[in-house]
Formats: C-alpha cells, structure tokens, sequence
C-alpha cells in the first residue's frame, strides 16, 4: 500500500505550549451491532484482545483499541493494513449476527496535540469540559471542533488524539493550530 | 495649571511616564493611568461633540458608563472606534482620535445644531424625515448620518488574532470589588470550582477609594489578603481585564477578557471571549452613581462625585482645582473630602436635603466648607467648560439664583446597582423607595434546567450600601450558590461597619419647578442627547411605554444600556404621566454588558478557517491544474479547468467537446455515499425511495428519487445492491449528511423495530468518473479487471483492481457516454487519478469540472436536484412517473402526491426549450401566458430550469417546467427577459442528445 | 443556551452538539389517510407556553435523535427520553406534574 497518502501527508506545527500534527495512517473499523450480544463480544475480543467498552469508554490493548461510540456503535483501532482483513474476518465470524462493519480508516484524519498546553488548544475549539476532573484517559469523546464534528481522547501522558472526516482535515488542522498558536490560558 | 496632584494615585506609577497623542497632539501620562485620567492630567476638558447637537462634552465618569469619551483607537490595522477613554489602560504610544467634530474639538460647525435644539424635539427624525418617502435612502439618512455620525468604521483588515475559551465551573463570579472576593473566598472555601472575573485592571473596586475599613485596617490590605488566599485555592480562578458580559439560559455566560489592549505589542490573541457553563453565577458587578438633572449638566467639567474621587485616589489627579458638590446624599460628602485632603477647593456643598445631620456632613463642616441644604444648581455657567454655577433653591422655579465661581461640578443623584446580567436571564426588579433604585428580587430571579435559581447578586448589586452589608451579602451569595452547587458552604463574612448616612432624597429635576427654558438644557443620556424637555414631551404625545419612549427619544439606546439614564429618565416619565416609577418599569436589559469586539465574537472563525472548506483527495491537483472553484455545500468543486489563454466559457465548451469525442475524466468523491444494510435494508429503501429497491439484483445499480412527506423531490441518485443485506446509496453531493440522518431519523423514531444499519462512508473513497468513447480503453490500458460489456454491463458494479489499486467501478452514466464510476480509497485516490491521466494522454484525456457535468447531463436530459426541482417539485412534474413504483403501497412522500393540488394537469411540467435562434435563454426565465393576473402583472405559464449553450449541438438548450408542456410539444412559446424584452423558444423533448442511450450502453 | 442530556450517551449536551428536530410523538398518516388526518400530520403543531415535547439529535456526538420534555417560557427541563416511544414515559409525565400541577397531560 505504498501509494496511500494520509489527507494532510502529515503535516504539523509547533505553538508555545502545544504541538499539533497529523498523525500516520490508521486503520478504523466502524462496528454496528448490538452490544449486548455475546456473540459480539466474543468476536471483538478475539480480534482486538480488547473487552467491549462501557458507555463512551475506550480499552486499549497493544496496538488495537476499541471504542465506543453510541449505544450500537464500536470503533476499532487496527494498524491499517489490517483495516480490510479485520472487516472481513468480522463479516465472517457474525456471519448471521446482525450488524455493520465497514473499514472507514480512509475517510478520516487523525491529529494528535501533544504538550502541556494540549487540554486548552480543544477548550478553545470544543464546547466540552476538558479539565483533568472531567475528561481523562479512557474515555472516547465525541463533540464539535469549531465548526465540524469530531472525536477525541487523551492518553496517560496528555496526548490528545483527534479524528474527523477527511475532507475537514485542512479546516481541523488549521483550528488546532490557531489554538495551538496562543500561549498558556492557566485555566485547566 | 497642572492637573496632576503632587502626590496620591494608588494606581499611578509616578516614575514611569508614557507618551501618547489626542488628536495628533502629544501628550504625556503615567503608567497605570486609563486614557480618561491621563487627558484629565493634561487638562483636555474637552474630548468629544456630542452625537445630535454637537455640544462639547467632557469626561463625566471613571467606568464603563462614560457616556462622552468615546474615542477613535489605534491606527490602521489595528484602529477601532467607539473606545471608551475611560476603561483604556495608557500605553506608550497610544493613539487616540475624538470623534463626532468637524473640522475639531474646539469648533465644531455642526455645533451650529444646538442653536436650533428647540426645532430638534423628542422624535425629531420621526417627525421630519418621513416625506416624500424616496427622498429618505437618498437624500436624509446619508446627510444624518454624516451629521450625527459616530466613530468611522475600520478601514483596514484587523492584524490582530482572537480566540474562544469553553470554560464548566461550579461557580461565575462576575465583579472583583470587595463583594465577588467575599463571594470567592466564601465559596472557594467549601471546594466548588470558582472563577472570579474583573473588568478592570485590579481589584477591590471601589472600596479603596471610599475609604472603606474592613476588618479594622483599610480595606487594601484585606483585599491583599484575601487575593493572597484566593491565588493558594486551587479550584478558584482569577481574571482581571475580563468582562462579564452577558448570562443565559442553563448557567450560560459569556465573558470578555482584554488580554493586550493595554499592551498591543504582546504575542498572543487580543481579546479572549469565555463561553462559560456555571451551575451557578454570582453577580457583584456594584452600582453606577446617577446624574443629577440641572441645566447645563453637560459642560464639560461636570462630573459624577464619585468620579472626582477615583481621578483624585486612583490617578493622582485633579479634575478640577475648585469643585462644587451637589448632591441629594451623603456619599458624595466623602468627594468633598477626598478634594480637602488633596488640597483641593470646595467653595460648598450643594445638598438638597432640607437637613442633613450625618458624621459625614458634619466632618466636611468641621473641615470648613460651606453647606447649602435644601439648595439646588439652577444651572452651571459657561461655554466650553465649567465656569460657575448659580446656586438656587432646590424647591420653586429658580429665581434669579446666586453665582459660585468654580472648574468643576461634581454630582450625585444617589447609585443605581448593576443589575443587568441579573436581568439578561430573566432576574426581575423591584423598586427600593429608601434608595430611589431597582435592585434585584431574588424571588422573581433567573431560572435554569431544573428549574432552581441560578443567578444570586453580591453586594452593592443586591441593594446592600453599607461596607459591612455588603461583605454579609456576598458571604451569604457565594454561600447559597456553593450549597446550590451541591457543596456544603456557611457564610463568613469579614467584620466591617456600615457607615451612618442620612437618607438620601430623589430628586429628578433641579430646581423642582424648573421652566422650559432650564429643563431644555438638562440632560438625561448625554451620549443620545435626550434632554428632560424631550421625554417630557414624548410623554404629552402619548408614550406612555417606556420600552416605546425609549425609542421615540433614544433614552438609553445605543451602548449605555441603561446604565447612567436609566432611572432619571423613567423618573421622568413617571412624573410627566403621575404615575409610580416602578408602574412605568424599566427597559430590558440586553446582552453584551459592555460592547464586545467583533473579532472576539468570530474567535479562530476567520479567513481560510472561517467556514469548514471540505476538500476532496484530489483538491490539490485540480489547484495546480486550473481549477476554477465552485462552493457545493462546503465542498470546493472545479467548475472547469482553464488552460493558458482560455475564458471560462472555452474551457467548460472544451472539456465536453472532449469528453464527447474521446475521454474526460471528473472528480465526483464529492457524491454522497451511504451503506444500508440489515434484514430490513430492502424494505427501508422501497420506504425511502419513489422506486422498488427491494427487488434489485446483487451486482446491479438502479437511479432513484428520494422524497420528503410534503411528496417534493428531496434527492436523487444510483443505488447499488452490493449483497443480499447490503446496499450502497449514492446522494448529491451536498446531500450526504443530510439524507444521512433522514434516514437515522426513520429508522430511530419511526420503525425501530426494523433491522437496518446505515453508515455514512461518503468520505472512505474518492470517486473517478472516467467518460467517454475511449473509457474502456483507459482502464484497459491499467489492466487488473475485466471491463468489458459482458464482464461489467451497463448498470452495473464489479469490485476488482487497477494498475494494482482495489475499486469498485460501476457503470453509471450521467454524461450519455461510456462511463465508468471508480471508487477507490481516499488515501490512494490521488495516485489512481494520476495513473489514470497518463494512461489517458494518447487520448487527449481532460478533467471536466462541474459546468461540462451539467451541460453534459442537460443535453441527456437528465434533471438535477437544485435546478429542475426547487423544493416544490414532485417526480411527476418531472416526467419521472417511470421511477415511482406502482405496486408499493406506501413510501415517503406517497400520500402527499396524491393530494388534488399534486395530481392536477395544471401543474407545470418538465420538457426541453430550444429558443428559435439559438441564443441561450436567460436561467430563471418566466413564459409569459395571456392577460393579467389580480395584481396586473402578467400571467406565466412556466419557467426555465436549467440553461446552456450546448457546444455538442452549437446552440442554446434549456429544460423548463411549463404549463400542460408535455402536451404542447413544437408549441412557441415567449420568455420575458431582464431587459424588457422577450425570446421565443420551442417546446421539445428534454432529451437533446442520443435519445436512444446507444452511447451509453456499448 | 440548552443544555440537554443525551439519553443515549449520558452526555449533558451543549446545545450547539444538538439538531432540532420539531415537534415530538407525530403519528405518520400514509396512503389510505383521510386528507384531515394527513393535513394535521404535516401541518399542525403544537406551540404552547408550557411543556411542550421536542425532538432532538445528537448531530456533533451520538448521532441519536432523543426527545426532550421541557418548559417553553423558563426553559426547564423535565426530562430527555428514548425516542422510541409513543408517548412520554411515566417518570417524566410524574416530573411534569410535580413541577407543573396544571400540566393537562398531551392532547
């Protein structure tokens, strides 16, 4: 897959407190299904190593993650090249389940903002309560960055990881670094 | 004489002088001055023509209820008008215009207007500008607006960045005097996460200046003190510069923060606009002191006492070297003082109390100053500054009244708390006859989600006057709105006394029986000038409204908001119709507090990030190709590829000419794409689409119509059944959110008993339409799948590869010609798209863009969402009756076209236009039917469509919708031009181009 | 500005995470409806001071739509509920009642 090209080709900047990039191709599996079927579960975990997400949580197991998006709704984080065996090895395992899975890893760009400044580049863009007390590792959340929808966690070291659609990519990227740009708020 | 005092200024740093310019004129101040106390210090009495008769204004306050001192800003980029001078921190190298005076401040020609203010009455505008009516664009709004123009818009684009900040506290605590820190402190302590803002630059308000002890030590250090403390809170925070500027509905605020107005060289945004969710919002914003309402209160020189004292404690400065007091309470006593202790002048006292026996009285006595009770100004003496003023009785008409020579007037009808954030939400008043002012009700007070008080006021702000009133309702405010906050607080104030005052005693107009002559020379709202005369007289007219005497007048309009006009003007009105002031209630308070700067409104909202600007993978070829842009939806689409040397119109003529002929090449990643999958998925779409969806093959595609309940055309495009279960729905290209959750919203709120996932992967590829004669061979000439007729037919879908990249091609066409739509992933888009245009060079391959994509599909007669149907289309308008199945019982829309008005042979129906001439008919163009219609114009019978000059067939085509079209075929019929004139076109078949679809399919 | 708690993701909305989505519990009439029945479902809606029931979606989140019982005139909110339903839940019908005793029920 030499010739895949991230929307961005990685772009990054670096602001006084904060440093946005985009990061490398990722693989994303959007999941529909019902999440109370063991079967499900099951087939998750085999694939992932991950246990299914409670509400708006995220699990992390090596390189894998799943997340949760909505009541019947997972988003799986797999290295890329394996975006299109994990769909199809999830259609054949829930062969007769009901459910939706679709590699949705080229429709999205992922950006990380990365420093101590990280927490206040999304409060300027994001109408969410990022404060340690309320938004910690662990938790996927989905909300708007300025003017287009998106979704986003923090790892144990303050590392904010964003997705959005591709085509915004241009647009998340320069509201990340126009927020990036400021100094320090003292606020969160 | 200097201005400056030898000594004080608690906020001065007299070892740090700043240069800055008034008018071009150099001038010196001290850092820490505002730009108010530093024109003060040099003496510029004058700073500002007022709005309508062009007198000469002068400071009047120290806050932000300065109705005068509205200045031009800064310099080219980054000049700003309507600054108010005194909320401005003096820098070094500031640049301030006044404004409103032509050719200057010291003569102004428009002044001229004051000399004709009695033919300027209350609704002056109103009265005499009304007739004849078009003379008012043209002739009367520009002169007006010339005459009483404000500042001058910026003229050049602001350099400077803004931002926005989402902040979730327990507790907003708007106003940093003594009261919002008692509130802080309180609160803080009980562990709810507390922010603090200030609007000026330090904090304890006014509690210094008045000389407040707290705690039995002047009220600085427990201000010190209770600062210290707050900074060692981790859950509190402090702004200062920062503006509570409005409240809203569910604990919604938003403040303003000034981060480098007062240093406009320092990195970082300009202002920060705070949208801030609290569960709870404490206001202790203070009071305004209110003018007092005798002729000539505007000269400059007349001031509000309280001002006085802050430019003497604060700054260091004097505002005048002999200053009259005239009050009707004991407050404006301690300015007496605070002059005496400067070394100041005060020839008397002015109180129209008819006995005043308070402490303070008595020490400004001791002190020597004369004291005249139950006296009043019958008016100040001078021109273009304070000269005198005649002292009278406060009781009787005025009389002959007895000269007091003196610079300046300090004055002060009582103080009016703050209650406009309280109000924004909903906070209602009532009336306080003690201190002639509204102050909050807290039983009528803001509500929020769960229906719980969310607004509580602190201080001054409730209604509190006295120093240790106000600590005890602070405490007790940032108490409550912990515990409402769900924390465990208890109130603990700091111990201060409330000084003993006498009652205060309303009076609205000086002397009581003031002639006309007099009442026309007092003014209410200095910054609209409206006079008592005026409201008066509006009151004769019949306004008794105040919301409506507000506009009649201007009272209060405009950014004072109420603040220093408010209560002297509905006094007014109150006493012009008998009646109670709190009968006549008050305006409403709106949003913004203060004005806030556009850019802080806008935040990062500006040139490329102003709107999301949605770019497809292929964006930056089509950029480095010519690309002429279309906005669709967010999207940026080619309209066409212009060559070296070629106009718009030959390149779009060139890309279809091309395509035609040979190969074209279009980037269609832009076209909605939407999988439907689940037991139910055919049952859904046979509900979503006009057309029978369920029936379709596996590997097949089909064109549908989607509509809304209201029967109209919604959207349009190629369904593919990729298996069994599973569908893939093509939409517009700005449609693909939006029929996205259509489809969610039937699916969650009407059959979610229905088994059916949808999943938007509009973005998962980029989508290549390869058209025209020499398609097959493009891709032949990649290889990797079979793309012959027999392998991948008309309609039809394969997946496979090309040159080594996965597709799914589908052979959809909406050209007419050969066609191969080719989705491929995003990320491998770009490089596919490359491939594709060297294999394309042998034949003369181009990229169309959007315009050759509607001539090409306008020559098939194909229709488009947003041309042929504007919302009130049905398919069958259309001539699409082949695409709505009959044999369903039901779908969208259905039951909506079979209502009489959808179902009439009236409504105007799709057919092809061709003008005798073979000129283009004008898009939008009406066909003019026989007679008149009631309202004499002329009757249509239909209306062009979609336009274009066909380079395929060298002349214009148009599709239309007109009246029984389809029975009139060959019919002539007219279209009216913009010009006047008319064109006559011919009615025939939509389809201009192979009838017979042989291209297409081969 | 509303805050509404998405039923779905237990999130307290920002209003500008919501689509409003009209009126709440509409009974679709289809092919077969009488022209009065068809005309009240597209056309008529409710437009009281007081509790009136609304749908939303959580556009910039979930991308549920949920319904919302609130106040029109103080804007407080009585509840937020699963959209599959035809009728308000009792616990929030009980909410209304308790806080609005002259709340005639939905007509």
């Amino acid at each position: 897959m030499s010739d895949a090209m991230t929307a961005l080709n990685g772009a990054s900047m670096q602001g006084p407190v904060a440093a946005v990039r985009e990061a490398a191709l990722q693989g994303m599996v959007l999941l529909r299904g019902d999440l109370a079927d063991e079967t499900l579960a099951a087939v998750v975990k085999d694939l992932t190593g991950c246990d299914l997400p409670g509400q708006r949580e995220m699990v992390q197991a090596g390189n894998t993650a799943v997340a949760w998006m909505s009541p019947d709704e997972l988003l799986l984080l797999v290295p890329y090249e394996e975006a299109g065996t994990t769909v199809a090895s999830l259609s054949q395992a829930l062969e007769g389940v009901y459910h939706l899975a679709v590699d949705v890893s080229d429709a999205r760009a992922l950006f990380r903002i990365s420093g101590e400044g990280a927490r206040e580049v999304l409060a300027r863009l994001c109408p969410v309560d990022l404060s340690p007390a309320a938004f910690g590792p662990g938790e996927m959340r989905r909300s708007r960055l300025a003017q287009v929808p998106a979704a986003f966690w923090i790892d144990e070291t303050g590392t904010i990881s964003l997705v959005c659609f591709r085509s915004v990519a241009g647009y998340a990227f320069g509201a990340l670094s126009a927020a990036a740009e400021s100094g320090p708020v003292n606020f969160l | 004489m200097s201005h400056r005092l030898p000594q004080g200024g608690r906020l001065v740093n007299r070892d740090a002088p700043v240069g800055f310019t008034f008018d071009s004129k150099r001038m010196q101040g001290l850092e820490g001055d505002t730009l108010a106390s530093a024109l003060l210090a040099n003496g510029q009495g004058i700073v500002n023509r007022s709005y309508k008769y062009h007198r000469p204004r002068g400071i009047l306050a120290s806050g932000p209820e300065e109705p005068n001192a509205l200045v031009g800003l800064g310099q080219g980029k980054r000049f700003e008008p309507d600054q108010r001078a005194t909320t401005t921190e003096l820098f070094d190298g500031l640049s301030a215009m006044s404004q409103n005076a032509w050719p200057s401040l010291g003569f102004d020609a428009m002044a001229v207007n004051q000399w004709f203010a009695s033919m300027m009455p209350a609704g002056f505008y109103y009265k005499t500008f009304i007739w004849p009516r078009s003379f008012w664009m043209h002739i009367y709004e520009p002169v007006i607006r010339e005459a009483a123009a404000s500042g001058l818009p910026p003229k050049e684009e602001d350099c400077d960045t803004y931002e926005h900040f989402h902040a979730f506290v327990d507790l907003l605590i708007v106003g940093g005097g003594i009261a919002g820190l008692q509130a802080a402190l309180t609160a803080g302590k009980s562990g709810a996460t507390v922010m603090l803002v200030e609007q000026a630059a330090h904090w304890g308000g006014r509690a210094p200046v008045d000389g407040a002890e707290i705690e039995g030590q002047p009220a600085e250090v427990w201000i010190n003190e209770t600062l210290q403390t707050l900074g060692t809170m981790k859950n509190v925070r402090l702004r200062t510069r920062c503006m509570g500027a409005g409240v809203y509905d569910h604990g919604y605020a938003l403040a303003y923060e000034r981060l480098t107005d007062h240093a406009p060289e320092a990195e970082g945004p300009r202002h920060r606009l705070w949208k801030i969710r609290a569960r709870q919002i404490v206001t202790a914003t203070g009071a305004i002191e209110r003018p007092l309402s005798f002729a000539g209160n505007d000269l400059p020189g007349v001031m509000l006492a309280s001002a006085v004292r802050d430019y003497v404690v604060n700054f260091g400065v004097a505002p005048g070297h002999r200053t009259v007091i005239v009050t009707n309470n004991d407050d404006a006593y301690r300015t007496a003082l605070t002059l005496i202790d400067a070394g100041l002048e005060v020839p008397v006292v002015i109180d129209v109390r008819d006995r005043v026996n308070s402490p303070l009285a008595r020490e400004v006595s001791r002190r020597g100053v004369a004291v005249e009770t139950g006296a009043a100004v019958m008016k100040v003496k001078g021109k273009k500054g304070v000269e005198g003023v005649m002292l009278c009785r406060a009781n009787g008409t005025g009389g002959a009244g007895a000269p007091v020579e003196c610079d300046s007037v300090a004055m002060s009808g009582g103080w009016s708390p703050v209650v406009h954030l309280w109000s924004h939400c909903g906070g209602k008043l009532t009336w306080s006859d003690e201190n002639a002012h509204f102050h909050p009700d807290p039983n009528r007070a803001p509500t929020g989600a769960e229906g719980e008080v969310f607004v509580r006021t602190a201080g001054i702000a409730s209604g509190a006057m006295g120093t240790g009133s106000v600590l005890q309702d602070a405490s007790a405010a940032g108490a409550a709105a912990a515990r409402a906050a769900g924390f465990t607080a208890k109130s603990a104030a700091a111990r201060a006394a409330d000084a003993e005052e006498a009652p205060m005693k309303p009076v609205w107009v000086m002397p009581e029986q003031a002639l006309p002559e007099l009442r026309s020379k007092m003014f209410l709202d200095f910054q609209n000038d409206v006079k008592v005369s005026d409201v008066q007289l509006a009151a004769q007219e019949g306004y008794e409204s105040v919301e409506l005497t507000k506009r009649y007048t201007t009272l209060g309009m405009a950014n004072d908001q109420g603040k220093l006009s408010n209560i002297n003007g509905l006094a007014i009105l109150a006493g012009s119709l008998g009646a109670e002031i709190p009968q006549v209630g008050t305006t409403t308070f709106r949003p913004p507090y203060q004005p806030i700067s556009f850019g802080s409104i806008a935040g990062e909202a500006r040139g490329e990030i102003f709107q999301p600007l949605r770019r497809t993978p292929m964006h930056e070829w089509h950029e480095a190709n010519g690309a002429y842009w279309e906005p669709v939806g967010h999207w940026r689409r080619p309209y066409c590829y212009q060559q070296p040397g070629e106009t718009i119109e030959q390149a779009v003529q060139r890309e279809v000419r091309t395509t035609r002929a040979s190969l074209g090449l279009l980037d269609a990643s832009t076209l909605g794409k939407l999988v439907v999958k689940g037991p139910d998925a055919g049952r859904f779409l046979d509900m979503l689409y006009t057309n029978k969806m369920s029936t379709l093959k596996p590997g097949r595609c089909r064109y549908g119509l989607m509509c809304n309940e209201n029967g109209f055309l919604s959207d349009d495009g190629v369904v593919a059944r990729i298996d069994e279960d599973t569908f893939l729905c093509h939409t517009t290209s700005g449609g693909a959110d939006r029929i996205h959750g259509w489809m969610e919203d039937w699916l969650q709120c009407e059959w979610w008993d229905w088994k059916v996932y949808v999943a938007n992967v509009t973005e998962q590829c980029g989508q290549i339409a390869v058209v025209g004669p020499n398609a097959r061979k493009v891709l032949e000439r990649l290889g990797g799948m079979d793309v012959s007729r027999q392998a991948l037919p008309f309609m039809g879908w394969a997946d496979g590869e090309l040159a080594g990249t996965p597709v799914r091609i589908y052979r959809i066409s909406f050209s007419g010609e050969l066609s191969y739509e080719i989705a491929v992933p995003a990320g491998r888009a770009r490089a596919l798209w490359d491939k594709l245009f060297a294999a394309g060079v042998e034949f003369g391959a181009t990229a169309y863009g959007t315009e050759a994509l509607h001539i090409m599909r306008a020559e098939k007669g194909f229709i488009m969402i947003g041309d042929e149907t504007d919302g009130t289309v049905i398919p069958q308008d259309l001539g699409l009756d082949w695409a709505i199945s009959k044999k369903k019982d039901d779908y969208l829309g259905k039951r909506a076209q079979q209502r009489s008005f959808m179902t009439s042979p009236d409504r105007w129906k799709l057919v092809g236009l061709e003008t005798l001439d073979g000129s283009v008919l004008p898009d939008g163009a009406y066909a003019l039917g026989e007679g008149d219609n009631a309202n004499g114009q002329r009757n249509t019978i239909g209306r062009v469509t979609s336009s274009y000059h066909s380079p395929t067939l060298g002349r214009g085509i148009a599709m239309g919708l007109v009246k029984h079209g389809p029975d009139r075929m060959g019919e002539v019929i007219r279209f009216g031009k913009t010009d006047g004139g008319t064109i006559e076109a011919k009615i025939v078949s939509p389809v201009f181009y192979d009838p017979d679809g042989e291209k297409q399919d081969v | 500005m509303l805050i509404l708690q998405c039923p779905y993701c237990g999130i307290q909305c920002d209003e500008t995470e919501l689509a409003p989505g009209g009126q709440a519990h509409l009974k679709r009439h289809g092919p077969g409806s009488s022209d009065e029945d068809f005309e009240a479902y597209l056309f008529d809606r409710d437009n009281p001071m007081g509790v009136h029931f609304e749908r939303w979606r959580h556009a910039n989140g979930c991308g549920k739509w949920f319904l919302a019982a609130r106040c029109t005139t103080t804007l407080e909110v009585f509840g937020t509920y699963s959209a599959q339903t035809t009728e308000p839940p009792a616990e929030i019908a009980d909410r209304i009642r308790a806080r609005r005793p002259n709340w005639e029920g939905r007509t």
